[in-house]
Parts: structure tokens; sequence; C-alpha cells
């Protein structure tokens, strides 16, 4: 049985559409809705038992702007398969995969780091890799090349600054502090 | 041993007694320079190397690398610093008591270097108050050491006592608690923009 028969055997009576990537691999598309529930049916029922990446592709003037990506491989019989979903670009978020694959916790959150994609029920979704006070996102395609200074991170230091105590009794020179 | 560099003589405006404290007080600090280094990436390599026996930063009397701010008083920025690591980077400078000196080693902390990416702080100036900038790529052992030479002079030309007592902030070219560039003036990363848009307004904030 190769992977397209083990895959339309796991997904039967889901509503997908299928393509082949250019290195070969089968990809799904599905409704952003029906995803997780693909996902569960690919582990369950066709083997695929490892998550190798969550990640997403930002199609700019596109709607739906995002394009999420899993990819799945089975140890078992060594092959792949992928599954896409459109995001919108206004709230984009989907349902999390940490429930199935809790691998999947640190490659959710860089993706909500670099492209701002919810993942409904990851708890501990915060940002891995810029500094927790920044507002934007980087890899999104109307973010400038060079970057954005992270504006709240002046201004917590700014208050921090300001707020510290001063020592009131003793001169303010260098040996005053 | 002191600093191979003459004693700039100053213009005596402040007295003789505070004048030979300060020259006391300057000769202390800047034979004694303990510095605190943060090696965040190739330069640190060489700062290792400016340590070791081979450049013997010990002739200069700046051997005594520190690994708590609170004992040091001379930070050396070393690599390539991130936002994510200007945040650690700052509450470090916090940390450490007054008066404290910093160096910008090698051209990533001095101006962001090749990284003009998002993710780079452009310059440690953006958060911190930079006394001596040494480029290079990595810089040479060397050339850091000039470096420490340098801040030597500079900490003799700076009058503590002085300015205990009169009032005045007499060492304007200390780096102060202030940031030396204030938040986002004039800011040139978001340059890009009206490329990516031309004719139309891009939401950055909040989306």
């Amino acid at each position: 049985m190769n992977t397209l028969e083990r895959v339309q055997a796991a997904l039967a009576g889901l509503e997908f559409q299928r393509g082949t990537s250019r290195e070969g691999t089968l990809v799904l598309e599905l409704a952003p809705d029906a995803a997780w529930d693909a996902i569960r049916r690919l582990k369950e029922a066709a083997g695929f038992d490892t998550n190798t990446f969550v990640t997403a592709v930002d199609r700019f003037p596109a709607e739906p702007r995002f394009e999420l990506v899993w990819q799945f491989l089975s140890s078992a019989q060594a092959d792949r398969v992928r599954v896409r979903a459109r995001l919108e670009g206004t709230d984009p978020h989907v349902r999390t995969i940490i429930d199935l694959f809790p691998g999947a916790a640190y490659s959710e959150r860089e993706c909500f780091d670099m492209f701002g994609i919810r993942f409904d029920g990851h708890a501990g979704l915060k940002r891995l890799l810029m500094p927790q006070a920044y507002e934007h996102f980087p890899l999104r395609k109307d973010f400038p090349h060079q970057g954005i200074e992270p504006d709240r991170l002046y201004r917590e230091w700014d208050r921090a600054r300001r707020e510290r105590p001063v020592n009131q009794g003793l001169p303010q020179g260098p040996y005053g502090s | 041993m002191g600093s191979l560099i003459e004693v700039e003589q100053q213009p005596d405006k402040q007295g003789f007694l505070w004048t030979r404290l300060d020259e006391l007080v300057n000769w202390g600090r800047k034979n004694s320079l303990w510095p605190m280094p943060l090696g965040l990436s190739c330069c640190g390599i060489e700062l290792m190397a400016m340590i070791g026996p081979k450049f013997d930063l010990a002739r200069f009397g700046a051997e005594a690398a520190r690994f708590s701010p609170r004992q040091a008083d001379l930070m050396i920025v070393a690599g390539t610093l991130t936002w994510k690591m200007a945040e650690a980077a700052r509450t470090i400078y916090d940390q450490m008591p007054d008066p404290k000196w910093v160096i910008a080693m090698g051209v990533c902390s001095s101006t962001g270097g090749m990284y003009d990416s998002y993710s780079v702080v452009q310059g440690i100036d953006m958060i911190l108050p930079v006394d001596v900038y040494v480029p290079g790529c990595p810089p040479r052992p060397d050339a850091v050491i000039d470096a420490i030479l340098k801040l030597q002079k500079k900490i003799e030309r700076e009058r503590p006592f002085a300015e205990l007592f009169s009032g005045d902030n007499l060492d304007e070219g200390k780096g102060s608690e202030r940031f030396v560039r204030a938040p986002n003036q004039g800011n040139p990363t978001t340059r890009s923009h009206e490329i990516l848009a031309p004719g139309g307004s891009v939401p950055t904030e909040g989306v």
C-alpha cells in the first residue's frame, strides 16, 4: 500500500485536495477547521507518527493570506506527508496539535513569533526567538527588511530607570549612588 | 606599572587638593579595571586571547575578568548583540556599580556589522552608553588592548571629587545612565516601509 492509498483510507469522508510537491512529497490541502481531525487520523490510522515541522508561508497580497504547513513522517514506512491550510490575514488562528504531537510546541511557538499565528489550546504560546516585549512579526511580508526597533523595550527600560528608587540622603556623585 | 600614555595635564580650575585627589583616584581606577566580559560570538575568542598569557592584559591591570557584574566596572561587549540578548545586557549593565565603562568590541556591537537585520541591535549604543568602539571583525587582541589604553586615558580626564563637591557634571565624556540615543528617534531601521508599500500604508502596529 503506497502513501496515497494509506492517506486516502485514513481520511475517508474528509474533504481535501491533494497534490505533489516539487520533491515528490504528497501534499494535502484542507480547511483549517478540518486540519486537526485529519492530522489525528493520519497519526492513528496511517502511521504518520513524527511531526517534522510546523511552519507558515505568507502570501501577503493574496487572501487568505497565511498558509500553515505541517509535515509528518512515518517512521515505519519511511514516507512523508505534508498538510496545508489557508488562514485569513486578520486574526489568524488554528487549533494546536500539541495534544497529538507534544514536540510541536516549539515549532508552534516559533510560528507564532515569526508570523503572529495563534494556536488555540497551546498553553505556553509566547515568543521563542524575539524579546517578549516585541510587538511585530518579522517574517510577515509587510515587515521591513531591516526590522523595526522594539519600542516597547525602550519604554519599559525608560520607565524602570525613572521609577528606580533614588538614595535621597547621600550626595549624588560617583560615590553616592 | 602605569599607563604607557602620558598623563594629559588638565587646566587647574578645581584647586590643588581636589585635582591631586582626583588624580589619585583616577590612577587607582584606570590601573585596576575589572572587565565583565560579555562574549556573544567570535569576538569572545579574541577576548580570551587578549586576557591569556600571549597578549597578557595583566600588563595593564585589567586581567581580573569578573563574571559577576557586581564586581566589575568595565563591560566589554564582544560580539553580535541580538534584541533578545539586549534585555540581559542592559540588566547586566544596570547591575554594575558606578563608576562603570563600556567597550564595544567589534563591528557587530559597534554598528550591527553585517547583520542589518531585525533581530540584531544596530550598535549597542542604542541601549548602552559606550566609551570606546573597537573596529574589526573580530578585532585583534592588540586593538582591544589599545582600546583599554584609550579608556585609561579617558579615565584620567575624569574629575570624580570635583564633581562630587561642586555639584557640576564635569566629566562629560563619561558614559552616563541615560540612553545615548533617545527611544526610537529618527528611526533608521523602518526606512523600507515606503519601498514595500508604494501608495499605501502598511499596518505594522497591532497586527
